[in-house]
């Protein structure tokens, strides 16, 4: 294994941990409204945070390219900031991992708190647990296997995005050449050994999650 | 005035809440009813846990909803027993039972709270999960839970509609000992008249979310035009004093407190004289004569005066109330009957109890 691969391992591997943990911090709060309200955005919103599991990668690599870049409204607020853009830099691909993701992350978390239902809520309201003290006391330990779940998942995830990555990455060694893009340069490059160490270390990166997901976890709801 | 005050209003699709009721600041009151009658949705509003536009509520003066305030379920000083007990699963009983301890300004003290797991029988289920623990006994959990809050109100709704036969028959004392020993109110909602009869001194009967009878048990209790809410549960419940024991054929004597003469013999409960207990009679084990009549199996046959009659529920039955000794019986007969018999109120007449149910 080059110095480049490992470059990418561990690229891809703090990729996944920063979206991860940003998705599991702002997907609580989305996924909560969704499991909670009943206006009638619900079904838009919805809509919206599962669009990343139909449209193509590709697609949402260029709409966060445009967004991003120099003309766009995203772009030109960072640029107003003295930040540069975002396309081509690491922070650039966590914001789109973070979009690609999502609904990986969000759907696990609404189903487990759906799950819980409203009883849990009023006993607890009964017992002079505020709304905020609820949630931390009663919904987040009943909701741990949805966690489990939305983390793996979206780590997981994150670890095999290739085309978003591409469009926004742009493949710059150390900076956005993640796994996925390496074995796609090795195999460009008729490297196929190469590509073979990666590709089996992928797969059998996701067999053992998938294992490890579905036996600790079986049906994905708590006894 | 010490009470409980609760006026609310609440309009959903295919159903409405409308009652107005003042309610004593001690013992047990029954919210009576059939499905859907309100009685849940009422108790739910006087938790909070509804909001009705236009509610009032307030318990010995202080107001916990008007039109300007509205307090949330959290800053109530309640205790709330659910149904299906609903305690938290990722907690083991005790884990259940400091929950609300450790959130609570009012708390009971550790002999306090000994005593209620103590009457509750669940010191040995402390350490368990709740899906450890069987209904029953998730129901006493339950109800030592809201306890240990020290509420200033018990609300409870249906805490046995959820347990078979056998785990009612198990809680229910555990609850006429609560009821001995609480000393604030208690709103007890139940569809079963057995309950009723066994645990409250004050009924509410609802019907499709109108109040359509408050008032002391007893007295409630014996009104005829009730019988479409009680149907075959139809009866008087009645505070008595045992005054005698036949230890030879296993009986007791019940005396109506209010008179030492009216009384009823009953299987002995193992009641010592002078203990004070309730008595039940159905209507339908109740006839009438217009002769005291010998050689009979009946042992409990008492003179009274027919005060009142009404309908029940068929157009063949009719309901007499009869005054005995001052206590108010109430009998099931067929129309025909009551026209063979002439009976017309202040008519002096024989009432021959069948069976009669001594509780608690």
């Amino acid at each position: 294994m080059t110095p480049s691969d490992l470059a990418a391992i561990w690229l891809t591997l703090k990729l996944a941990g920063v979206t991860t943990l940003l998705l599991l911090l702002f997907g609580t709060p989305i996924a909560w409204w969704l499991a909670r309200t009943r206006s009638w955005w619900k079904g838009p919103v919805g809509a919206v945070v599962a669009l990343p599991l139909v449209l193509p990668p590709t697609v949402i690599g260029f709409y966060l390219l445009v967004t991003m870049g120099p003309n766009g409204p995203v772009g030109q607020f960072t640029q107003a900031l003295g930040l540069g853009v975002l396309p081509f830099t690491f922070a650039g691909l966590v914001v789109a991992s973070v979009f690609y993701s999502l609904p990986f992350v969000v759907q696990p978390l609404q189903n487990a708190f759906e799950a819980i239902g409203e009883r849990p809520l009023e006993a607890a309201a009964t017992l002079r647990a505020s709304p905020l003290d609820t949630f931390f006391s009663v919904v987040l330990p009943l909701a741990r296997p949805g966690y489990l779940t939305a983390g793996v998942l979206g780590f997981a995830h994150t670890v095999g995005e290739f085309g978003v990555v591409l469009m926004i990455g742009g493949n710059i060694e150390g900076e956005t050449r993640v796994i996925s893009v390496q074995i796609y340069d090795h195999v460009e490059a008729m490297d196929y050994a190469q590509a073979h160490w990666l590709s089996a270390g992928m797969l059998v990166f996701a067999f053992v999650v998938l294992l490890a997901l579905y036996t600790l976890n079986p049906s994905g709801r708590r006894k | 005035m010490n009470a409980l005050l609760a006026r609310f209003k609440l309009d959903r699709p295919g159903f409405s809440l409308d009652v107005d009721l003042d309610l004593p600041a001690r013992g047990v009151s029954a919210l009576f009813g059939h499905s859907g009658s309100g009685k849940t949705t009422l108790l739910r509003c006087i938790a909070g846990l509804e909001r009705a536009p236009d509610g009032q509520l307030s318990l010995n003066g202080e107001i916990w909803q008007d039109a300007n305030t509205f307090l949330p379920t959290h800053k109530r000083p309640i205790g709330y027993v659910f149904q299906e007990a609903s305690l938290f699963s990722h907690l083991t009983a005790r884990g259940n039972l400091e929950y609300g301890m450790k959130r609570s300004a009012e708390r009971l003290d550790a002999a306090a709270l000994d005593h209620v797991i103590d009457l509750l029988g669940i010191g040995g289920l402390l350490e368990r999960r709740p899906h450890q623990l069987s209904g029953g006994e998730r129901q006493r959990v339950g109800i030592a839970r809201a306890l240990a809050v020290k509420p200033r109100l018990l609300l409870m709704d249906e805490p046995l509609a959820a347990l078979d036969l056998a785990r009612k028959q198990e809680i229910l004392p555990y609850l006429e000992r609560l009821h001995e020993e609480l000393e604030i109110p208690v709103l007890y909602v139940s569809h079963s008249p057995d309950e009723v009869a066994r645990l409250a001194d004050h009924i509410v009967v609802l019907s499709d979310g109108r109040a359509v009878a408050a008032g002391p048990l007893t007295e409630t209790l014996a009104r005829l035009d009730l019988p479409i809410h009680l149907g075959e549960d139809a009866g008087v419940v009645l505070d008595a004093v045992v005054t005698e024991r036949d230890d030879q054929w296993h009986l007791a004597r019940a005396t109506f407190a209010d008179n030492s003469d009216a009384g009823v013999w009953v299987r002995d409960g193992g009641h010592a004289i002078g203990h004070h207990v309730r008595v039940r009679i159905l209507a339908r084990d109740v006839s009438l004569a217009v002769t005291r009549h010998s050689g009979t199996s009946i042992q409990n046959i008492l003179p009274g005066v027919v005060t009142e009659l009404g309908q029940d529920t068929h157009p063949a039955l009719a309901l007499v109330k009869i005054n005995v000794g001052g206590a108010a019986l109430v009998a099931r007969l067929t129309r025909r009957s009551a026209h063979d018999l002439n009976l017309a109120p202040g008519q002096i007449i024989y009432a021959q109890i069948k069976a009669v149910a001594l509780i608690g």
